[in-house]
Parts: C-alpha cells; structure tokens; sequence
C-alpha cells in the first residue's frame, strides 16, 4: 500500500500542459459481468454476444460507465486523496468491443487542462484510448488541492 | 415499438427510497473499476484523511443515480425503449463525497428531450441528497446529470 502513500499536489506548482501519469486497463468479458454485478447494470449487450449483436453491435461493448469509472483511478491515485474529485465528466465517443477469448487494452494518460487558484482546482484531461483511438472525450475530472 | 414521450421533458420525481451506502458494496463497487487507493477499501486510511468512513470512487454516484432515473426509464408511457438506447454523456458533480453509512435520497429530474435526427437525447438529473431524520432530502450530496442517445424507429 505504500504506493499509495502520495501527497496531493501543490497547485501553485503545477503548469498546465503538465503529465499526470498513465496506466492500462484490460479488460475481459469476466471483468464486465464484475462490474455488471457491483455497478447493478445488467444490460445485456455487455456480457450476451447473441443480444449485443441482435442490436447492430459487433459484439459485447464495456459499459460505458466502466471505461470512465476505472480512467479515473489515475487521478484519484495522483490527488492522494480520491475524495477530492469535485467533478467528472465524459463523452461516451465510441463503444469498446471486448473480444472472447483474448481482451481490450484502455489506455489512459492524464495531463493538467486548466488551473484555478481562487477556487483551488486543477482539472485533468484525460486521454481514454483503444487501439490508438480515443473512445472517451471531453474527459475531466476537477481536483480540489486546497 | 414506441416513441418517446416528449411531454416528460421538466418532469420532477418525488424523492425515491433511500439508499443506504455500506462498506462491502463500497469494496467491491472499487474492486470493479480497479480503484485501489486505500481511503476505498481500509477505514483507518479513510478516517486517516479526515472521513468518517470508506469514500466512495467518484463514478460510484451512478449505482445511487440509477435507481432513480429507473422511476422514468421504466415508465412505459414515457416510451424509452432500451434496446435502442446508447449512453452519450454523464456528468458528477460532488458537493462532498458519498462515504459509508450514508442515507441517500434522489430527486429526479427529467430536464431535457430534444429530438433532432432521428435521435432524441433525454437528458436526466439526479439531485442525491442526505436523507433527513424524517426521510426527506437534506445536504445536497452529489449531482448525476447524464444524457442517453435514443434512435428512432427508422433510424
């Protein structure tokens, strides 16, 4: 747990245009029905090839709502303190197909978009992407640093 | 087949049930998304940071929202169909963060359906608040605003 031993950042410090981090989220068919039973969203284009495909998918997509919830882990881990994401918010910009067997790969790198020293915020672009293609957009998340 | 009910549009819900936020569902809704920071998952790191108990994930609003939202999108006569729906956005907005033990009750709010295109974008909010002593909206908790894309029949 040590790793997460990381103090939140000083915002006097930080420049826009400045790298957070990245990290990869693979994802299986076995971690969407995971997160199907946590989130309560069983829709069944995310876990039933027969149905996804029946409505005009290539196959099984990720839920959305998993591609956005697992990105900003990046930026919980790099405030320190995930109770300091005030605000969050994305565009669904294109579906993730999760093969099987075998897996999709979500890439997200974190950069900071914009400072606000009289509110105390920073806020993370993040770059949510499969392939080299991006299936998240306009993804921030507003970190409160004082 | 129907189609959506444009009528709905400003429609507000009375406050639903409450949601009661415990530890273990915290854990494993953290576990899902791969959230591994301490203040999810260990109480003393949590209490350690100044909360009374295990924080939520920030996208952990949607599981509290969706029960909510469930009032409009499985009204027959506000013709949602399901299989024709994509989600386009979704927004948090955390006036504190949701923690353990909370009480949570939703106000929904239908605030938009545009049709343009052969799509209409219904766009929902859910006001969570702090269920009071008496069951009623309190602290205003976080807000969920999220849009879904609704293809028509002949699109």
């Amino acid at each position: 747990m040590t790793e997460h031993a990381v103090a939140t950042p000083d915002l006097g410090s930080l420049e826009v245009g400045q790298q957070i981090g990245t990290r990869e989220v693979v994802v299986d068919r076995a971690r969407l029905v995971r997160y199907a039973g946590a989130s309560g969203d069983f829709n069944p284009i995310h876990w039933n090839e027969r149905v996804a495909t029946q409505v005009g998918l290539p196959g099984v997509i990720a839920h959305g709502m998993f591609s956005m919830g697992s990105a900003v882990a990046l930026v919980e881990d790099w405030a320190g303190d995930p109770g300091r994401v005030v605000d969050y918010q994305t565009r669904f910009a294109r579906p993730v197909p999760v093969p099987d067997p075998g897996a999709a790969t979500l890439v997200v790198t974190g950069v900071v978009g914009a400072l606000d020293a009289e509110a105390g915020t920073a806020r993370v672009d993040l770059t949510v992407a499969v392939e080299g293609v991006r299936v998240l957009a306009k993804c921030q998340a507003v970190v409160r640093l004082v | 087949m129907t189609t959506i009910n444009l009528d709905y549009a400003g429609r507000t819900y009375a406050p639903n049930a409450a949601y009661s936020v415990g530890r273990e569902k915290l854990r494993e809704f953290a576990a899902a998304v791969g959230a591994t920071h301490p203040a999810h998952h260990d109480v003393d790191a949590a209490r350690g940071s100044g909360y009374p108990d295990l924080v939520a994930p920030p996208t952990f609003a949607v599981v509290v929202a969706q029960r909510a939202e469930a009032q409009y999108l499985q009204d027959e006569a506000a013709g949602v169909d399901f299989s024709r729906v994509v989600h386009a956005d979704e927004r948090f907005t955390h006036h504190r963060p949701i923690v353990a033990g909370d009480e949570l009750v939703t106000v929904l709010h239908v605030d938009s359906l545009v049709a343009r295109a052969g799509i209409t974008l219904v766009t929902t909010r859910c006001e969570i608040h702090a269920a009071g002593a008496d069951g009623t909206p309190g602290e205003l908790v976080s807000t969920v605003v999220s849009t879904l894309a609704v293809r028509g029949e002949d699109a």
